[in-house]
């Protein structure tokens, strides 16, 4: 959006330098409000003046605290990291007089339109390494505009596609479009989003919905959280759409308990559309009307699965059903339901507006179109990133994520989160699509990225999967319930160096039981952790069992509590918190740990920053 | 959030009438009265069986369901330990350890002084700033077993955490 469409829709004075604060969760986890209070406080004691907006998360937040400074006539300025002790300077030579403080910036956008003048020496965010081989089509939004100001969405072009599909095209033409476009569902099963709408479509009832699943459950996922709190806007608009495909008389957005404020951004955007005419009755003049209520999740991880989410929404158990009849024949209170994920439904206004054609040159065969993830883990440049599918591993950790930190060695990354599995580096080059990533073991999941370096067990990994899975099944069938806790007993016994030599047999087996007989979506993938930790890390389980010992030194009941001296430091660490004073060693030799005075407390172990101890 | 409020069914009354008739009421019902009272009190739960005709085993069934309801009192301060993959990996683990021994309590239980509840979260989707931890509406990132200390010093001596 040009600075000036921006002004007019907001109705502030061009003539003002603004302020811009990335207020998302991990902005605020960072320190976002302290930077507000300062920068609020500053303007005052400089007797500058300056209009202080909001934003949502950008992506980049490995660097939040994130602040953008736009002078009037120059290009916007992202400031990253920024502390409470810079925002004085920034103010002043920033606000105050258009200089960028170039020591505090992390790069400048690039200009809209030629009147806009950049800053000499200064890198342009798109050129950034992280973000050359991204594709910022969803997140194009997020963390350029403020979430809670419709006028901004509708300036960068919001609403158009919804206004597009109700005054010039049926609901068979949006279906054939979207199915046109390739889009599959970004939930995690990537089935196609065009085939369910068409399959909803075509049953007729008095009652109908279309739900958003914003249940995102995945522990290290958080690209939904984003998006709702980034751009809700354009969420809600493929929804309406969608709704409109499928002749839906109202819609739930069910959200996650502990996603605060994507609630109460949700609320504000499902009000402020309402007003403009986007949701109600007689949608923009076209006959269609379309109510859109919030259903808050009360904390379960099964809610993401369609029909414990439908049950969740009546009022009870989220407990899945067997399918058939599926949800799009007889879905919330038995009517024809149509879920999609907040991701796919972000894609859809771009789809319409873009036009399918030009949506499906991006991506592969048959993955079209781009990929959130989240990124995460030991990572350097945490944070989300787009990609097009297709997009390799490596691009993404080493190229976007900027490779592992602190000298440390890539192991593996964890796709799909407790679904999907472990993928080591000999898979660095392998494509991402929903096709390759079954095929290694993994899966898209809702896009969680997690990585991990040689210092972590995947063994223990394992567990802490198995362990969410066993927490989180929701007891009815027998497999998922029973089955889970089963393998947790047998990895946490493994962990502790009480495995035995059929375990990995037994796994290995209970994996493709648990798989083929559980009710749903939760046990069904719950054993995938293990099976590709099994296959790709095999050596792991048999130190842990054979030779008891952890080969990274993570599991406590393993550990030996012995120096290994090539790594020791000499900087006495272990010594100095020992409390036993077991501990031997100066400056000048290695620290040597006495046995027998040792009272495996695990101090030195955790005190030692070298991994020297094991 | 006062945990020694006693039951106001006029209140009740008011919030009740809005979803008399509604679908799906119980599970937002459930929520407004933990928000009012910070857990869910046996007198309420008759009360919105009666109101609702929801036998009390359904709602009691509901409720355990569900991580975020409670059947006790809770503390004046939630603190929620992200215990995410990207929290695990980077020493969650290590943090919860830390803040049980700080506030000598296990994860679910409430101190002594009833100024902190402990628990554990699946997930608090900040991923990037883990390990992270929630306390009442404000998120807490980067921690680390040796700094996490100050932050809870921090709540008990101001009453807010920042």
């Amino acid at each position: 959006m040009s600075n000036e469409t921006m002004h007019q829709q907001q109705k502030l004075n061009p003539q003002t330098p603004k302020i811009i604060i990335g207020m998302a969760s991990c902005g605020l986890g960072a320190g976002a409000k302290g930077v507000m209070k300062s920068v609020v406080q500053e303007l005052e004691k400089q007797k500058l003046e300056a209009d202080i907006l909001s934003t949502g998360c950008i992506g980049i937040c490995a660097h939040e605290v994130l602040v953008d400074v736009i002078f009037p006539g120059r290009t916007r300025v992202t400031y990253g990291k920024v502390k409470t002790t810079m925002v004085p300077q920034i103010l002043e030579e920033h606000g105050g007089t258009g200089e960028a403080v170039k020591k505090f910036v992390m790069a400048q956008m690039y200009p809209d339109d030629k009147t806009v003048i950049p800053y000499d020496g200064l890198p342009f965010f798109d050129d950034m390494e992280m973000n050359k081989g991204q594709k910022k089509y969803i997140l194009r939004n997020c963390g350029y505009i403020d979430p809670d100001n419709i006028g901004e969405y509708i300036a960068r072009g919001g609403y158009t596609a919804l206004e597009k599909v109700l005054k010039t095209m049926t609901p068979k033409a949006v279906i054939d479009e979207i199915s046109k476009s390739g889009l599959r569902g970004r939930g995690g099963g990537g089935f196609p989003t065009g085939e369910k709408w068409a399959s909803c479509a075509k049953y007729a009832a008095d009652e109908k919905f279309v739900l958003c699943n914003a249940d995102e459950g995945d522990p290290g996922a958080f690209m939904d959280r984003s998006l709702l709190e980034g751009d809700p806007h354009a969420v809600l608009e493929g929804m309406i759409i969608a709704g409109y495909a499928i002749h839906a008389t109202s819609g739930y957005f069910y959200v996650r308990a502990e996603y605060p404020l994507a609630v109460k951004r949700l609320k504000h955007t499902i009000e402020e559309a309402g007003k403009r005419g986007f949701l109600g009755q007689n949608i923009l003049g076209s006959g269609y009307s379309l109510d859109i209520y919030i259903k808050e999740g009360a904390g379960a991880f099964v809610c993401g699965e369609s029909t414990a989410l439908q049950n969740s929404i009546e009022g009870k158990r989220g407990m899945p059903r067997t399918r058939p009849p599926q949800s799009v024949e007889a879905g919330l209170w038995d009517k024809p339901t149509c879920l999609n994920n907040v991701e796919t439904f972000a894609n859809v206004p771009f789809i319409i507006n873009k036009g399918a054609d030009w949506f499906s040159k991006t991506g592969t065969e048959h993955s079209k179109g781009t990929k959130i993830f989240s990124l995460t883990g030991k990572i350097k440049n945490a944070g989300l990133v787009e990609v097009p599918m297709g997009t390799t591993i490596r691009q993404i950790v080493f190229d976007m994520g900027g490779g592992i930190p602190k000298k440390r060695k890539f192991k593996a990354v964890q796709i799909g989160g407790p679904s999907g599995g472990s993928l080591p580096e000999s898979l660095l080059d392998s494509p991402i699509d929903y096709e390759s990533l079954i095929e290694a073991g993994a899966m898209m999941g809702s896009g969680s990225f997690v990585v991990v370096d040689d210092t972590t067990c995947m063994v223990e990994l394992a567990r802490f999967f198995m362990n969410f899975c066993a927490n989180e099944s929701c007891g009815k069938c027998p497999p998922c319930r029973v089955g889970t806790t089963l393998m947790l007993d047998i990895l946490t016994r493994i962990t502790m160096g009480r495995g035995e030599e059929k375990d990995m047999e037994v796994l290995g087996q209970m994996c493709d039981e648990i798989k083929v007989m559980s009710l749903c979506g939760l046990g069904q993938s719950a054993p995938n952790p293990v099976k590709s930790t099994l296959r790709y890390f095999r050596d792991e389980y048999i130190a842990h069992i054979r030779d008891k010992t952890c080969p990274t030194a993570t599991c406590v009941a393993l550990h030996k509590y012995e120096v290994t001296p090539e790594r020791c430091t000499k900087c006495q660490a272990c010594i100095r918190n020992c409390p036993v004073k077991a501990i031997s060693g100066s400056t000048t030799e290695v620290a040597v740990i006495n046995k027998e005075k040792c009272i495996k407390c695990n101090l030195c172990y955790e005190k030692c920053n070298f991994l020297a101890i094991k | 959030m006062n945990t020694n409020k006693a039951v106001d069914f006029s209140k009740m009354e008011q919030m009740l009438e809005k979803y008399k008739n509604a679908r799906g009421a119980l599970i937002p019902v459930l929520q407004m009265v933990q928000a009012e009272y910070g857990y869910l009190p046996e007198p309420v739960i008759d009360f919105i069986s009666e109101r609702l005709h929801i036998s009390i085993h359904e709602i009691i069934g509901t409720a355990t369901f569900y991580a975020q309801f409670h059947l006790k009192p809770r503390g004046q301060h939630i603190i929620k330990v992200c215990c995410g993959t990207a929290c695990h990996v980077k020493g969650a683990t290590k943090v919860l350890g830390k803040i049980s021994e700080t506030l000598e309590v296990s994860t679910g239980m409430t101190t002594k002084d009833n100024a902190f509840t402990l628990e554990e979260v699946a997930c608090l989707g900040a991923c990037s700033l883990a390990p992270v931890m929630m306390v009442d509406e404000d998120l807490h990132g980067k921690l680390a077993p040796d700094t996490v200390g100050n932050v809870i010093k921090e709540i008990r001596e101001t009453g807010v955490s920042q």
